[in-house]
């Protein structure tokens, strides 16, 4: 199985929508234009745009826009040479309305998350993705909470709607090796001919690459990474070293290697505001399975009320939070500052 | 005491939870429940409580030689929208639980009085049920420029028609966030979780407040009106106390259900049907005492 004639997995950096966790979701037009033709010279197939949390991921809850992503998405389809431009939305949070306005902007690819066990949410905007001619990916986010049989039957049901490919999304990080060839081997076999299989790893317990190899064994052919692993949590898979691993094993990727370690290293480190690193709150998401973009807010809440970030997401995990209930992280937290007040 | 009889169309979660509400009511007689399955759970539930019954449809019902004041629409908007002017010509006063749309929103402690004589009132939806009350509670002792609300359900509360047009809940809430919640602008979230057992439903909502807001204020008029609710529906709380910051308020709210038929995690479909009550007996009271002529 692999992705084309040329490619036997294509790529999908990251770094401009998942890094917009780890930048505040302040991303500025000339951010997007350096990163982008950067990426593009060095052969990267496909880059994705937007706030961290898809179209209409400006607000309170999950942090607002400096920049309004469409904007971003404008700028990035206006520099791009060779590469493709993607987005993200989620239903829940964003419309059908946003999927007519990525077609409308140009992008190539639309992406389209739901939690892992919720994937009959997303049936229309699949439908109308299609309709309006966007090649379609979907996200089963917090894979590692149900088993590969139950992720299959939720791929079906994405892949029945319209979509392309379905993507085993390892939000938290916690999946590890055989966790995840098993679910890609899983989707495989139901999708057959009907759709293609993805992997977006975090470095949340440092196997973002390694996972990404095993995905790419059991048969996926579409990859994400972020360059320097700029992404939430402990960063996402570094792109850079994907390719390199890649490149090592002889899976065609289309991506010049050494051109894309000058990239990372000179274009998108300094639009970082510090690197992704593999700190204590990083590991306890990947260790108790939570969701990665809760971290920056994890620090803020542990910081405003006075108590323990680990704390914070322990509790996330224990309250079973997906994706998109940032707002329990201050509740949260107002909590256990008031168990320490009593106590 | 005489009663204002009553109809409900749709004998699935909310018709069937709906039913036993109404069933304790002083001033309604849920007199007819209206299915399209004769061996739907609701329906035979509604013939054990003495309830006439029908699985045929709406004509069944407006062919009665006295057809009922009040009609509750649990169905779909589709369905809502095709007999609305049914019940309209027959001068039956319609109660629209379904996301159509078609009359004024009504949020029972935001505007309870405003359209007792309108046809048809749309109960918005459970996340606006539950979250506009709020930002209606901010909004009437300072400006409120932007309000924002997440809504999360337990998935197994969510069911095929929500899932089918989640873009509806988002769209309407946001809009009754603005017009009925006094928000000049408004946003609306909606996030399902699956956890097992099932967690009740859990309402955030956001309110920006302009620079020197008197928080005091803010902060009690949250509290009242969350006693309001409570009038109707027990299980509304605050999880934590309002937190401020330098830009806004952040109201977090659980809802634990009555557990009439649905179980109480479903606090998200009791606050609908709670609240359909309410405005159908504040309807019907009006009705008794000739404020309404129909």
């Amino acid at each position: 199985m692999t992705f084309d004639e040329a490619l036997d997995i294509r790529v999908c950096d990251s770094s401009l929508r998942d890094g917009s966790h780890a930048k505040g979701h302040a991303f500025t037009i000339e951010d997007v234009r350096s990163i982008v033709r950067g990426l593009d010279s060095a052969g990267v197939p496909v880059i994705e745009v937007s706030h961290g949390d898809g179209l209409g991921g400006s607000s309170f809850n999950y942090g607002r826009s400096l920049v309004d992503e469409r904007e971003l998405i404008a700028a990035a389809v206006a520099v791009a040479g060779n590469a493709k431009i993607a987005t993200l939305m989620l239903p829940g949070l964003g419309t059908k309305d946003d999927i007519r306005s990525a077609a409308d902007l140009g992008t190539s690819i639309i992406r389209i998350a739901t939690h892992c066990t919720e994937a009959d949410i997303a049936k229309q905007h699949f439908g109308l993705a299609r309709e309006v001619g966007l090649e379609t990916v979907g996200f089963l986010m917090m894979a590692h909470t149900i088993s590969p049989d139950d992720l299959a039957k939720q791929a079906r049901i994405m892949a029945d709607a319209g979509c392309q490919c379905v993507y085993v999304t390892d939000s938290a990080g916690a999946l590890i090796l055989d966790q995840v060839s098993d679910r890609v081997a899983a989707l495989r076999e139901e999708l057959g001919e009907d759709a293609t299989v993805g992997f977006h790893g975090h470095q949340n317990l440092a196997l973002g690459v390694g996972n990404s190899i095993f995905a790419i064994r059991a048969g996926a052919t579409q990859i994400d990474g972020c360059t320097r692993s700029f992404g939430a949590g402990a960063g996402n898979t570094p792109t850079e070293a994907l390719a390199a691993a890649c490149d090592k094993l002889g899976i065609r990727t289309g991506i010049d290697v050494l051109r894309l370690f000058d990239v990372a290293e000179e274009i998108v480190r300094p639009v970082m505001d510090g690197e992704c690193v593999l700190d204590r709150l990083a590991l306890i998401m990947g260790y108790a399975g939570v969701y990665s973009s809760f971290l920056r807010h994890a620090y803020r809440a542990a910081d405003r009320y006075g108590v323990s970030g680990a704390d914070i997401l322990l509790k996330c995990g224990e309250r079973k939070l997906v994706g998109g209930q940032e707002d329990q992280i201050i509740d949260i937290a107002v909590e256990l500052a008031a168990a320490r007040g009593n106590a | 005491m005489r009663k204002v009889s009553a109809a409900i169309v749709g004998s699935g979660n909310i018709g069937t939870d709906l039913m036993y509400k109404l069933l304790r009511s002083d001033v309604i007689e849920p007199r007819f429940m209206i299915g399209i399955d004769p061996a739907s759970d609701g329906l035979r539930r509604a013939a054990t409580a003495g309830i006439e019954t029908s699985a045929a449809g709406v004509d069944w019902l407006l062919e009665r030689d006295q057809p009922p004041a009040i009609v509750f629409e649990a169905t779909s908007a589709a369905v809502h929208r095709a007999n609305a002017p049914r019940y309209e010509e027959r001068g039956i006063v319609a109660i629209d639980l379904t996301p159509a749309a078609i009359g004024p929103y009504v949020v029972p402690p935001v505007n309870l009085d405003q359209f007792l004589d309108q046809p048809n009132v749309n109960m918005v939806t459970c996340g606006g049920q539950a979250t506009v009350p709020m930002v209606y509670a901010v909004s009437r002792v300072v400006r409120v420029p932007y309000g924002e609300i997440v809504a999360t359900v337990a998935s197994e509360s969510a069911g095929p028609g929500t899932r089918a047009n989640i873009d509806e809940f988002t769209r309407t809430t946001a809009n009754a966030v603005k017009v009925l919640g006094g928000a000049e602008s408004g946003k609306a979230i909606i996030v399902l979780n699956p956890a097992d057992p099932p967690l009740l439903m859990r309402d955030t909502i956001y309110c920006a407040l302009p620079e020197g807001s008197d928080h005091t204020l803010v902060r009690e008029s949250i509290e009242s009106m969350v006693h309001e609710v409570q009038q109707y529906v027990p299980g509304y709380r605050l999880t934590s106390p309002p937190q401020f910051d330098d830009e806004k308020v952040a109201i977090f709210v659980e809802v634990e259900g009555a557990g009439d038929y649905l179980p109480k995690f479903a606090g998200n479909l009791d606050i609908m049907t709670a609240a359909a009550t309410r405005v159908g007996e504040r309807i019907a009271g009006a009705v008794l005492e000739g404020m309404v002529i129909r």
